[in-house]
């Protein structure tokens, strides 16, 4: 019996698939309002073969509005509990930066930029320069970025938190990959606003489903990256740890992580390129920064005020592309120091 | 005991290799396979001994399987049958752990790219395997010095990989698989990336150190000469079946097929043959003449033919001690020469 099943595995799999279509079909007809009068007139009057018939409609809409409703009112309190913590992390971040004095704010992020290119003078000055016209547009930009920053700060975070590990696990499992891979393309092709709403309706307007949406628009570049990178490593230099008797997991830290870093800093860097053209999209829904400035401008018919909240944009994207990209740059450095010496030549 | 035993090892690649083994236990050809089922016959019935302190050559041409052979013997490839016996424990019946504790003490390994991690330093690549022993860093790096400067690299420890050249990297390979000190050590195609002058080069080094240290070493290699001049004994693997094992001279003087015999074709048998081969032994008549050269056993004719050619000079063969073992004349020298 069970070898039975198994050697008609797929044909079974298909079967049930044609099983669950027909039942969508019977129930689209059955719970639709306009359906004929009864089911026979359907093979007397054939003008339901002319236009789309009203009835042939599958009731997704129904059944995610009730599914949705259902989550909000019985498991509310987690999202509260989401929504709460999210908060307070970005506050915390956004107050800490804003009451600082500006000075210090792009010293500090020239500081960042110096260590991470790896003392290069060239992007450090550039890097503080953008930073510093980015408040001498306007002064409100000044605040308004930073609350940008914040916003995209802590989505990063989250991309990190969840990016990493999956990316790591579907390296490793070919299976895991296998099933992450559709759900990243459906994320990255969903409209954004489409999952703008429903982050609305669960954690209210403002910034937490901002920092949802921004999340699940940059996180997959970062998993595939990571993905990509530790299966890029050299097949030699695996079969090398293996030979020595490495473990699983000191193959992963000692060697595949090290030298997958400069392709998962290129995720960090398109996953942080891709939260900030999410957080300007999240200003429609009422996240505060740079981008209701631009949304301002729009509804103002002003020209010059949209555009000078453009630039900032851009400066803001270039500090933070310069500083992950950078970063990125000089650990591939370490890893092949062979052109190191240009002066001798 | 053999150090190593191979017992009916059969390797196929594809999606379902357990479903062809009938085919090839039954005597269907690479091509036959591929053909009909889509699956590649790595390794077809190879079974061999390697003895405790020998260095084994196993060689082919690519694609002849060897490659696939060595990995086998520290499980990074796992057969589809047979079974692999080191110092009589069977490798296939290790479960994980022990797996890694056998990698980490019995067996190191040497690459044909070198293998090497571009993220650490040359003193950190050659302790990766006592680190994997759980060695302490003093302890570590003591170790690693010592190999550092046994092959010759001292100066060089704090660089990385990259800023090396290939014949000092495999050096830094080759420190790697000395430093954990197992018995023994394998060597995939491990001068084949090098240019000649550094091959030759290492392949004295590698012979220097093999006489001090007497492991247990499996060679690849494509490259006969390289074969000859290393190995202890030869195996020759074609197409995934192994065709003959034997000692230099065998493989040389008795090619067991065709296979073999185009092989060797175009060798050097001046740099194979040793004296004590091709003399005819001091039991019977002393060959007549007036002048005498004497030449110890071990040595390859191709270091004292010139001395002999054309000057007719009977070569009297002797042991350490001095003794003749045999003699050398033109007979002698016409009948090993021709093929």
């Amino acid at each position: 019996m069970n070898s039975l099943i198994k050697k008609n595995k797929k044909l079974i799999f298909n079967l049930g698939l044609l099983l669950i279509f027909i039942w969508l079909l019977v129930i689209s007809y059955s719970s639709s309002k306009r359906k004929p009068e009864n089911v026979g007139e359907l093979l007397t009057d054939f003008s339901w073969l002319g236009k789309w018939p009203k009835w042939l409609d599958l009731p997704l809409m129904k059944w995610i509005n009730i599914g949705f409703k259902n989550l909000n009112e019985n498991y509310g309190y987690i999202f509260e509990a989401i929504n709460n913590f999210l908060l307070y992390l970005l506050i915390s971040l956004k107050n800490f930066l804003i009451q600082a004095p500006w000075p210090a704010v792009v010293l500090g992020v020239t500081l960042i930029a110096y260590f991470a290119s790896g003392r290069k003078i060239g992007t450090t000055v550039f890097v503080g320069v953008c930073t510093f016209f980015i408040g001498f547009l306007h002064p409100i930009f000044w605040q308004k970025a930073i609350e940008t920053t914040a916003i995209m700060v802590i989505s990063i975070f989250l991309c990190l938190i969840f990016g990493l590990p999956i990316g790591i696990l579907m390296s490793r499992a070919e299976r895991i990959r296998n099933k992450i891979l559709p759900i990243l393309d459906l994320m990255q092709t969903i409209p954004a606003f489409v999952y703008l709403i429903p982050g609305i309706m669960l954690f209210g307007l403002g910034a937490v489903p901002a920092i949802i949406a921004t999340f699940i628009y940059a996180v997959p570049p970062l998993v595939r990256l990571t993905d990509l990178g530790i299966r890029l490593v050299d097949k030699e230099v695996i079969e090398a740890a293996d030979a020595f008797g490495a473990s699983r997991k000191q193959k992963l830290w000692g060697v595949q992580m090290p030298l997958a870093l400069p392709n998962i800093m290129q995720g960090i860097n398109q996953c942080t390129m891709m939260a900030l053209s999410m957080v300007v999209i999240a200003s429609m829904i009422g996240t505060r920064g740079l981008g209701d400035e631009v949304l301002l401008g729009l509804q103002q018919l002003n020209v010059g005020r949209a555009a000078e909240a453009g630039i900032a944009i851009v400066l803001l994207a270039i500090v933070l592309d310069r500083i992950t990209q950078s970063y990125g740059e000089t650990l591939q450095q370490r890893q092949s120091p062979v052109k190191k010496d240009k002066n001798n030549v | 005991m053999s150090k190593i035993e191979i017992n009916n090892i059969y390797k196929i690649f594809g999606n379902n290799p357990k479903s062809v083994m009938q085919m090839v236990r039954d005597g269907a050809t690479k091509e036959e396979v591929l053909e009909k089922t889509g699956h590649t016959v790595g390794l077809d019935n190879v079974s061999l001994k390697i003895e405790e302190g020998e260095t084994f050559v196993c060689m082919g041409l690519s694609g002849s399987g060897k490659s696939t052979l060595i990995r086998h013997l520290n499980r990074l490839i796992d057969p589809t049958d047979g079974e692999v016996l080191v110092e009589g424990t069977n490798v296939m019946s290790l479960n994980n752990q022990e797996l890694i504790d056998f990698r980490r003490h019995k067996m190191s390994m040497v690459f044909q790219r070198f293998g090497l991690f571009p993220h650490k330093t040359v003193i950190q690549n050659v302790g990766y395997g006592l680190e994997m022993q759980g060695k302490q860093d003093q302890e570590r790096n003591k170790i690693a010095m010592e190999k550092i400067e046994a092959v010759g690299l001292n100066g060089f420890e704090h660089q990385y990989p990259n800023q090396l050249s290939g014949g000092m990297q495999q050096r830094v390979g080759l420190a790697r698989a000395l430093a954990t000190d197992t018995d023994i050590m394998l060597m995939d195609e491990a001068f084949s990336a090098l240019d000649p002058l550094i091959r030759s080069d290492m392949q004295k080094q590698l012979i220097d150190l093999q006489s001090q240290l007497k492991k247990t070493i499996v060679f690849i290699t494509h490259d006969l000469d390289e074969s000859l001049r290393l190995g202890d004994h030869i195996g020759i693997l074609n197409a995934g079946k192994l065709v003959q094992v034997g000692t230099p001279v065998d493989i040389v003087m008795n090619p067991a097929d065709e296979y073999v015999t185009a092989f060797v074709k175009d060798v050097n048998r001046a740099k194979v043959l040793k004296a004590k081969v091709i003399m005819t032994p001091a039991n019977g008549a002393q060959p007549t003449g007036s002048s005498r050269l004497k030449v110890h056993e071990d040595q390859f004719l191709e270091e004292f033919l010139p001395k002999i050619v054309l000057k007719d000079i009977v070569v009297e063969v002797v042991d350490k001690a001095g003794n003749i073992k045999g003699y050398i004349t033109d007979k002698e020298l016409q009948k090993s020469l021709s093929k």
